[in-house]
C-alpha cells in the first residue's frame, strides 16, 4: 500500500490506462452483441454458428490474441487497439448467450399481449423484449466487465496494459509491493464496476423488485 | 411505460457510445511531430537510461512522452520502424547484430561504425558513451569452482551436461547460443526461458535449475551472489556501448546536444552504481533515480 | 503457421509439441482435482445449510477478478520458480465457477426430493450426497466445464515464469517475432481446450442421471 502513496501519480496514470483499456471494450461488445443475440435467440441455425464459435474463441489464450492482432489489423505494435481487440471478442463472446438467453426466456404471453396491441417489431423490441431481458444480461454483463478488468493485464507483455506494467516492472525487479498495488487496484476497479452495473441493473428493471 | 422507455434510451446511449470507441480511439492520433516519444526495453536499466532522456529533454523544453517497457528488441525495434516510438536507449553490438546479423566486428569503434552504416535512414544513433554493458554467460562461484571455469572455453566440455537459462530471444540470436554453438561448438543440455537478466534468472542459477545463464555485466546481482562471469575471447558478444537510438527527423541540434551531453558523462561505473541503487531495498522508481542522476551530473 | 505446425523437428524432443501438450494437459487436470476437491465440499455445504450463501457468491466474484499473472507473479517471487507457482494462480481461478455451481445446483434440487429423502429417514449426510449432489451434478458439470475451458486457455500464462506447456510456444514465439510458432501454439492450446471439453462431457454423459439430463439432449437410446 505505501507503493501506491508514494507513487500516487505514477498509480492514477495507469488507471486511467487500465480503465480506459477495459470499459471501451465491453461497451463494444455489448453493443455487438445485442444484434447477435437477437439474432441466435430467433434462429436455431444462428445458434448452431454462433455458440461454438462464441466457445472456440473463448478457449485463445489472450496473450496470443493481443499479440497476433497488430499483424491480422495491420496497426502499430503499440496501439491500443491491440489490446481492445481481444477484449471486444471475448466480450462478445460471453455475451451473444447471455443476450440470447435472456431474450428467449421473454415468456411468451407477454410478446402475443404486445403484439396485439400493436407493437411494430421494432418497437417491441426496444420497449418490452429488451427491457425484460435486462436482468439476465446484466448479470451477463457484470462477468464480462470483471474479466475484462483482469484480462487488460496481460497487454502489459506487449507494452501496453495499465495495471499489468506494474505487475512486468515488478516482476523484473523483485518488487512485491509494486505487484500487490497493481492486484489491488484490479480487484477495486472490478469490485468497483461490478456493483455499479449491480445498481444500474436495479434502476432499469424496478419491477423485477417490486413483486418482494 | 415512460420507465421502460427512459431505461432502453439509456441502453440505445450506452450502446451507441459503444460502437464509437472501437472506430476511433484505438487509432491514436500520431503524436505531434515535436512531441519525442521515448521507449524503453523490458529491463530496469534499459527503463533507467530511458528515463535519463526523457527528463534531461523535458528539461530543455522538448515535449516528451514515455511508453517504457515495451519489450525486447525483437519487439520495439519495430517500433522504432514504424514511428510508435522515436527514440530508445540502445547497445551497439547487439543492435547492430540485430540489423545484420552477419557482423563480424567486435571492437567498440569498428562496432560503433558499422553500425551507423548498418542503420536504415531514417534512424541514426547519436554519440557512443563509455558505459558498456554486455550480454555475459555467467556462473554461480560453486560452479565454477566444480569445473573450473574462467572463460567460455573452459565449459566447452561440460555444455553437454549443463541447463542453461536466458531470456527466450537468447535462443535465436547471433550473439546467443547460436552464436556460442558456432564459435565454441558448446550444446547446452538444455535451454531455459526465464526473463531478460532478472530476478528469476539469478534465482534459477542461485537453485541450480540452470547451472550457466545469460546476464548483463551490469547486473548489481552478479556482485550481490558473487557470480562468476565468464571471459568470452572469441568474442560471441561484440562492444555494447550504451547510446541513444532515435527517429532522424526527431533529432534536431538541441535533442542531439542533450543525449550526447549525458553520453559524455555516463561510464561503465556509473550503470553499475545506478543499477544497484534500483536494486536497492527501497526500490526506487528509475524515474526518481534518473532526476538524482541528472542533477548530480549537472545536466 | 502450417509450416511451424507440421515441421516434423518441432514434433520431438523435450521441447517438441508433445510434452508441452503433455505438461498443458497435466497443469490442467490437476489444477482441476485440487479446486474440485476445495471447491465442491465448500459449495455443497453453503448450498445444503443456506448459510454463508452471500459469502460465497462475494467470495466467487472477488476471485474472479483476481489477474492470473500477478498473482502467478507474486508466488514466483516469494516462493521461487516451479511449477508450484502455476498451479497456485490456475487453482484460484478455477475455484470460483466450481464452487458457483456446486452451490446453485445443490440450492436449485426440488425441495420436495429432499423432504422426502428426509421423511424416508435419510440423515443429513445422506441427504447431501445422495439426493442433493446427484441432483445437482448438471449445474457442477456446468461450473466444472466452464472451470476447464478456462484453466486450459490460462495455463499459457506458465510459460511466463519459465515453466512449461503450449505457452512456452506463444511466449518464445512473441520473444522471438516468430508468428507460425505464436499461432500454433495458440491453435494448440484451442484445440486442447476442445478436447478436454469433450472429454468431461462424455463423463457428464456417464455419470449423470439420465433423469436430469436437459429435454432434448438426452432420450432413449
Amino acid at each position: 500500500m505505501t507503493w501506491i502513496l508514494e507513487n500516487w501519480e505514477r498509480f492514477w496514470e495507469v488507471t486511467a490506462v487500465h480503465l480506459r483499456l477495459s470499459i471501451v471494450p465491453v461497451l463494444a461488445g455489448f453493443a455487438l452483441s445485442i444484434p447477435l443475440g437477437w439474432f441466435a435467440s430467433r434462429s436455431a441455425k444462428a445458434r448452431a454458428v454462433l455458440f461454438p464459435l462464441a466457445n472456440v474463441l473463448f478457449t485463445i489464450p489472450s496473450i496470443a490474441l493481443i499479440v497476433i492482432t497488430p499483424i491480422l489489423i495491420g496497426v502499430k505494435i503499440l496501439d491500443e487497439i491491440n489490446v481492445i481487440v481481444p477484449l471486444v471478442i471475448y466480450t462478445v463472446a460471453l455475451m451473444v448467450r447471455s443476450v440470447s438467453d435472456a431474450l428467449a426466456a421473454v415468456p411468451g404471453n407477454v410478446i402475443a399481449a404486445a403484439n396485439a396491441m400493436g407493437y411494430r417489431p421494432l418497437r417491441r423490441f426496444l420497449t418490452v423484449d429488451f427491457p425484460l431481458a435486462l436482468p439476465v444480461t446484466i448479470a451477463g454483463l457484470r462477468v464480462a466487465t470483471v474479466s475484462n478488468i483482469s484480462m487488460v493485464s496481460v497487454g502489459a507483455l506487449v507494452g501496453l496494459g495499465g495495471y499489468g506494467q506494474l505487475f512486468t516492472e515488478g516482476y523484473q525487479t523483485d518488487h512485491t509491493e509494486k505487484v500487490l498495488a497493481g492486484l489491488i487496484g484490479t480487484v477495486v476497479l472490478a469490485v468497483l464496476a461490478d456493483g455499479l452495473l449491480l445498481l444500474i441493473g436495479r434502476l432499469l428493471t424496478p419491477w423485477a423488485r417490486a413483486g418482494r | 411505460m415512460k420507465r421502460i422507455a427512459t431505461a432502453v434510451a439509456a441502453v440505445m446511449l450506452l450502446s451507441a457510445c459503444g460502437g464509437d470507441p472501437l472506430a476511433g480511439s484505438g487509432n491514436n492520433e500520431p503524436a505531434p511531430t515535436d512531441t519525442i516519444v521515448v521507449g524503453s526495453a523490458n529491463f530496469p536499466e534499459s527503463r533507467l537510461l530511458a528515463e535519463i532522456y526523457a527528463e534531461a529533454l523535458s528539461a530543455k523544453g522538448v515535449k516528451v512522452s514515455k511508453k517504457l517497457n515495451i519489450g525486447n528488441r525483437e519487439l520495439y525495434y519495430k517500433g522504432v520502424q514504424d514511428g510508435s516510438i522515436d527514440l530508445i536507449p540502445e547497445y551497439t553490438g547487439v543492435l547492430l547484430k540485430h540489423i545484420n546479423k552477419d557482423a563480424t566486428e567486435v571492437g567498440s569503434d569498428e562496432v560503433y561504425a558499422a553500425l551507423k552504416k548498418a542503420l536504415p535512414q531514417n534512424l541514426v544513433v547519436l554519440d557512443k558513451s563509455a558505459a558498456e554493458d554486455k550480454d555475459a554467460v555467467v556462473v554461480t562461484k560453486q560452479i565454477a569452482a566444480q569445473y573450473s571455469l574462467k572463460s567460455l572455453d573452459d565449459l566447452v566440455p561440460y555444455c553437454k551436461d549443463l541447463a542453461f537459462g536466458g531470456p527466450p530471444e537468447f535462443q535465436n540470436r547471433p550473439d546467443g547460443l547460436s552464436g556460442l554453438k558456432a564459435k565454441y561448438n558448446c550444446e547446452f543440455k538444455e535451454f531455459k526461458s526465464l526473463d531478460v537478466g532478472g530476478p528469476v534468472t539469478v534465482a534459477g542459477l542461485k537453485d541450480n535449475t540452470v547451472q550457466a545463464a545469460n546476464l548483463f555485466t551490469t547486473d548489481y546481482a552478479i556482485k550481490a551472489n558473487e557470480f562468476v562471469v565468464l571471459e568470452d575471447p572469441k568474442n560471441v558478444f561484440a562492444a555494447q556501448n550504451v547510446l541513444p537510438l532515435i527517429n532522424e527527423k526527431k533529432a534536431s541540434q538541441q535533442v542531439r546536444d542533450t543525449l550526447n551531453a549525458i553520453s559524455r558523462k555516463i561510464d561503465t561505473k556509473t550503470l553499475l552504481d545506478l543499477n544497484q541503487k534500483l536494486a536497492g531495498p527501497d526500490k526506487p522508481e528509475p524515474e526518481k533515480v534518473a532526476k538524482e542522476w541528472l542533477a548530480g551530473a549537472g545536466i | 503457421m502450417g509450416a511451424w505446425l507440421f515441421d516434423p523437428a518441432h514434433w520431438s524432443g523435450p521441447t517438441g509439441i508433445p510434452v508441452r501438450l503433455l505438461e498443458h494437459l497435466g497443469y490442467t487436470l490437476l489444477t482441476l482435482l485440487i479446486a474440485a476437491v476445495i471447491a465442491i465440499p465448500l459449495g455443497a455445504f453453503v448450498g445444503h445449510t443456506g448459510r454463508g450463501g452471500f459469502a460465497i457468491v462475494g467470495l466467487s466474484n472477488a476471485l474472479r477478478a483476481l489477474p492470473t499473472t500477478a498473482v502467478l507473479i507474486l508466488v514466483v517471487l516469494w516462493a521461487g520458480l516451479g511449477d508450484f507457482p502455476v498451479y497456485v494462480a490456475l487453482v484460484l481461478l478455477a475455484v470460483p465457477p466450481i464452487m458457483a455451481g456446486t452451490y446453485a445446483g445443490v440450492r436449485a434440487v426440488d425441495p420436495m426430493a429432499v423432504d422426502a429423502a428426509r421423511g424416508v429417514g435419510m440423515r443429513e449426510s445422506g441427504v447431501l450426497l445422495n439426493v442433493e449432489i446427484p441432483n445437482a451434478l448438471p449445474l457442477i458439470y456446468g461450473g466444472f466445464r466452464g472451470a476447464a475451458l478456462q484453466v486450459v486457455a490460462t495455463a499459457t500464462i506458465a510459460a511466463y515464469t519459465g515453466a512449461g506447456g503450449l505457452g512456452r510456444f506463444v511466449f518464445d514465439g512473441l520473444a522471438l517475432q516468430e508468428f507460425g510458432q505464436m499461432l500454433a501454439g495458440a491453435v494448440l492450446v484451442a484445440l486442447l481446450a476442445v478436447l478436454v471439453d469433450l472429454g468431461f462431457a462424455g463423463l457428464q454423459r456417464l455419470t449423470v442421471s439420465p433423469g436430469l439430463r436437459p429435454a432434448g439432449t438426452g432420450g432413449k437410446r
